[in-house]
């Protein structure tokens, strides 16, 4: 599975007073069972271009391809490839509707075409992998919190089986124990299915510690592309654009600044501990 | 982006029209309309005529944007027109076929009822152009306040108004939001007859009424922490006073109906005299 | 300011019948006073009744058991309601839910409209309020275009155009972004400093409250912590256990404390580390 996006330009309201170039000359490979970071600010273009993704929005111009196929060709079906690149949008929460959990995780499949037992055993698996116990199934999706909520939305995208799932801004509106909860269980999810994870959001640090891979966005363009340590080098740069490394960068950096002989690219609080625990020592 | 929409046809320029009093446009309006079938004949629309051609001179809102409003009702400008023109007795007759035929009556009653419907058109959207949804809430609820005294909400009538022209960009922007969920999750709008569109239109439904209502309960608590508590002892920001402008309208308006009302009186009074 | 003695609170779910089925007790026998002028967080994981004690402040709820004053006034008085409402603003999380006019400074003007304000006095109090919280240029503005960030301040304008004495943000940045969350938080903090309105901030975001007077910590509907910023973010373990977000760079100090290395407790911010760090290196 590969997702390319070539030479691709978004253009809202074309020829008019009011428009906005969202999307500039935008290429990017996506690779198989890779976990990539997609930061920007609001207004960067990043939920656009993953509307891009799995058809919902179609580009002004340029191309992009599924598995070597083009997207805009004659014969591609977009319902296809909805149902390989699935996107939770934000707060998906609130696209919750049907009268039992078990029924609108069923939504998805049954819409692709599947019997009601095939699509029961999908919505299953998909709660299960969620974290969502049997005792839920046939419970009013209104009935939930709003950390169970979500996990329902979210299993209702898994239940289709996509190759790629896209998490636009994820951990909204949760408390510091719900996101780490949302995005161990996705982690965990990238690992056992090894499908492609791109999570949206505007945190560099929470994203940080999952991601192999953070493609950082401004204004409607690609600004960098790399691991995290090499994009948390260009922290001055990223600050720039508005956007901010993770509060240990800053740290470490400031230390080398005042001639300590740290290692300023590590991530972790651990790294950090030993890289200073060694310095002072030396 | 869809917040982006201007509610109702408001078309923002500096003309003397935009600078009336809500409250003006408003009876200016209700007394055209009833002026219209007033009117008898054709002196009576010539008057009606004149009338309208200066106001939306004075309006400076481009013709375009006025014809716009014409666009919804050419069905029922056809079918007004065919009905009268092949249904109506009269007494010269002029083409037959079957039993349909047009006569002198059908053309005039023809006539009179499009031009009628085209006029009625324009001069309320002449009103909505030329006055912003907020102050024709604000000239409604202050016209409307005598009704205060046979126990009519009118205050909560006004209130609901603003927070339904303030919500609507925001709703319009959620039901957006949702279609795209659901879509991505393979719903389908678009194909099957009209029971299956209907179907899927659940999925879309219900999410938007809970989130209006979830909505609703937030906006009651925060009005409330601003102390809202009804329309006793609300003072208003912008109140609305008359000042001379308004009333020279108020006098051309009422000068305008007299006459027309006087050229309808004295054309009976001459067919009645000619008949004797 | 504010005072609160045994406060407790229950949600009571009803059946049909309007019996009460169960009870969900948010708010266990809760104390205490928070001074005027004074900058307060309440920290806590979501279902720790933070929000549900903030809302009696403004009498959105009344206590099952126990009671709330606000300057003097009990919440439980109905005739005090207003009075109450009035010294006690709101300010909530959701930045579209709480915004009523169709554009910025006829939102703000709403409040005094509630309160018979004359229209001229009505007119000084938005300006001012849009001026101190930096938004007067947006006047004009439909509220459609503004930025979350932005919408949150239009909302504070609202509330001190009704000249509170104590201002409560209830988890005003869940739903804003780094950049919007940082400018709430500012202007609640120039408020406080420059205009002198006690401010009460509901949270579970740590790093904003690194500059309060006084932190409430709540877990299970009952105050388990409560001090001075120092003081809270020593105990890493019990935050960590409550499901709290330590800011790296305390945690960081911690680590560096648990490995023998002698840093002060309850260490805040980057610069002091670095210091306290380059300070040690220099006396080896």
């Amino acid at each position: 599975m590969s997702i390319k996006i070539k030479d691709v330009n978004y253009t809202y309201a074309e020829n008019t007073a009011y428009e906005i170039h969202a999307l500039k000359d935008i290429n990017l490979e996506i690779p198989d069972g890779q976990f990539i970071g997609l930061i920007g600010h609001t207004g960067s273009g990043k939920s656009t271009l993953v509307q891009h993704l799995n058809g919902l929005i179609r580009a002004t111009g340029g191309r992009i391809y599924f598995n070597g196929r083009d997207i805009y060709g004659e014969h591609f079906s977009m319902k296809e490839l909805r149902s390989r690149v699935g996107l939770v949008f934000q707060y998906p929460e609130h696209q919750l509707f049907e009268i039992d959990v078990l029924s609108d995780v069923c939504f998805g499949p049954k819409n692709l075409g599947l019997s009601r037992e095939e699509a029961e055993r999908k919505a299953k698996a998909a709660l299960r992998m969620v974290g969502m116990g049997e005792e839920n199934d046939h419970r009013s999706p209104f009935e939930l919190s709003g950390g169970q909520k979500r996990r329902v939305a979210i299993a209702g995208v898994l239940a289709m089986e996509p190759d790629v799932l896209i998490l636009d801004e994820p951990t909204a509106g949760l408390d510091p124990k719900g996101r780490d909860e949302i995005l161990d269980q996705i982690q965990r999810l990238q690992k056992e299915r090894g499908i492609t994870v791109v999570l949206v959001s505007h945190s560099m640090e929470d994203v940080a510690r999952y991601v192999d891979r953070i493609i950082v966005m401004n204004q409607g363009q690609v600004r960098f592309d790399g691991t995290p340590q090499e994009v948390f080098r260009c922290y001055k740069e990223l600050e720039e654009i508005g956007l901010a490394a993770p509060q240990m960068t800053y740290l470490m950096h400031g230390l080398k600044e005042k001639g300590a002989d740290v290692d300023a690219d590590v991530t972790t609080i651990e790294e950090a501990a030993d890289a200073i625990e060694h310095w002072l020592k030396s | 982006m869809i917040r982006d929409i201007t509610i109702g046809q408001y078309y923002p320029a500096k003309s003397i029209l935009h600078q009336l009093d809500p409250r003006v446009k408003l009876v200016a309006t209700v007394v055209y309309i009833i002026s219209l079938f007033v009117a008898k004949g054709l002196p009576g629309y010539a008057v009606a005529t004149v009338f309208l051609v200066m106001v939306v001179k004075l309006s400076k809102v481009p013709f375009r944007y006025i014809t716009k409003g014409l666009k919804a009702i050419i069905m029922i400008l056809m079918i007004t027109v065919i009905f009268n023109l092949f249904l109506v007795d009269g007494e010269v007759e002029l083409w037959r076929f079957g039993f349909l035929r047009i006569t002198d009556k059908g053309i005039r009653t023809a006539f009179f009822m499009a031009v009628r419907l085209i006029y009625l058109i324009i001069g309320s959207s002449i009103m909505t152009l030329t006055t912003t949804p907020n102050d024709l809430t604000d000239g409604l609820e202050k016209l409307l306040s005598p009704l205060k005294k046979v126990r009519v909400p009118v205050h909560e009538i006004s209130m609901m108004m603003s927070i339904a022209l303030r919500f609507i960009p925001i709703l319009l922007e959620e039901t957006d939001k949702i279609m795209k969920a659901q879509i991505a999750r393979g719903a389908d709008f678009e194909t099957g007859n009209l029971i299956q569109k209907a179907k899927a239109m659940v999925p879309l439904l219900v999410p938007l009424f809970i989130s209006a209502f979830r909505r609703a309960n937030d906006l009651a608590m925060a009005m409330e922490a601003r102390c809202y508590h009804g329309g006793d002892g609300r003072t208003k920001m912008k109140p609305l006073h008359y000042v001379s402008r308004d009333r020279m309208a108020y006098a051309v308006i009422w000068g305008y109906f007299l006459l027309i009302t006087g050229v309808a009186y004295a054309q009976r009074l001459l067919y009645a005299m000619a008949l004797l | 300011m504010i005072r609160a003695e045994e406060l407790t609170f229950d949600y009571e779910q009803l059946d049909e019948e309007g019996n009460v089925e169960s009870k969900k007790r948010a708010v266990d026998h809760v104390n205490l006073h928070i001074r005027p002028g004074k900058f307060i967080a309440i920290l806590g994981h979501n279902g720790s009744g933070k929000s549900t004690l903030a809302k009696h402040i403004n009498a959105i709820l009344t206590p099952t058991e126990g009671t709330l004053w606000v300057d003097g006034m009990d919440t439980k008085e109905e005739d005090r309601l207003w009075s109450i409402r009035q010294d006690a603003g709101m300010v909530f999380q959701n930045p579209d839910n709480q915004i009523i006019g169709t554009i910025v400074e006829e939102d703000v003007g709403f409040g005094p409209e509630n309160l018979g304000v004359p229209v001229d006095e009505i007119w000084r109090r938005v300006e001012e309020s849009l001026s101190a919280v930096g938004m007067l240029k947006y006047r004009h503005h439909s509220p459609n275009k503004l930025s979350g960030g932005q919408k949150q301040r239009v909302a504070i304008a609202g509330v001190m155009a009704m000249h509170p004495r104590c201002i409560v943000l209830d988890e005003p940045t869940a739903m804003l972004d780094p950049n919007g969350r940082a400018g709430v938080i500012r202007t609640a903090q120039k408020l406080n400093r420059e205009e002198g309105i006690t401010i009460i901030l509901i949270t579970h975001y740590m790093e904003e409250v690194v500059e309060a007077d006084h932190i409430f910590v709540m877990d299970d509907g009952k105050v388990v912590m409560q001090g001075a910023p120092r003081e809270i973010f020593s105990r890493v373990e019990e935050l960590k256990r409550l499901r709290l977000d330590v800011p790296q760079v305390t945690l960081l100090s911690f680590e560096l404390q648990k490995r023998g290395i002698p840093l002060p407790d309850g260490i805040l911010n980057n610069e002091e580390l670095i210091d306290r760090l380059c300070q040690l290196k220099s006396k080896m």
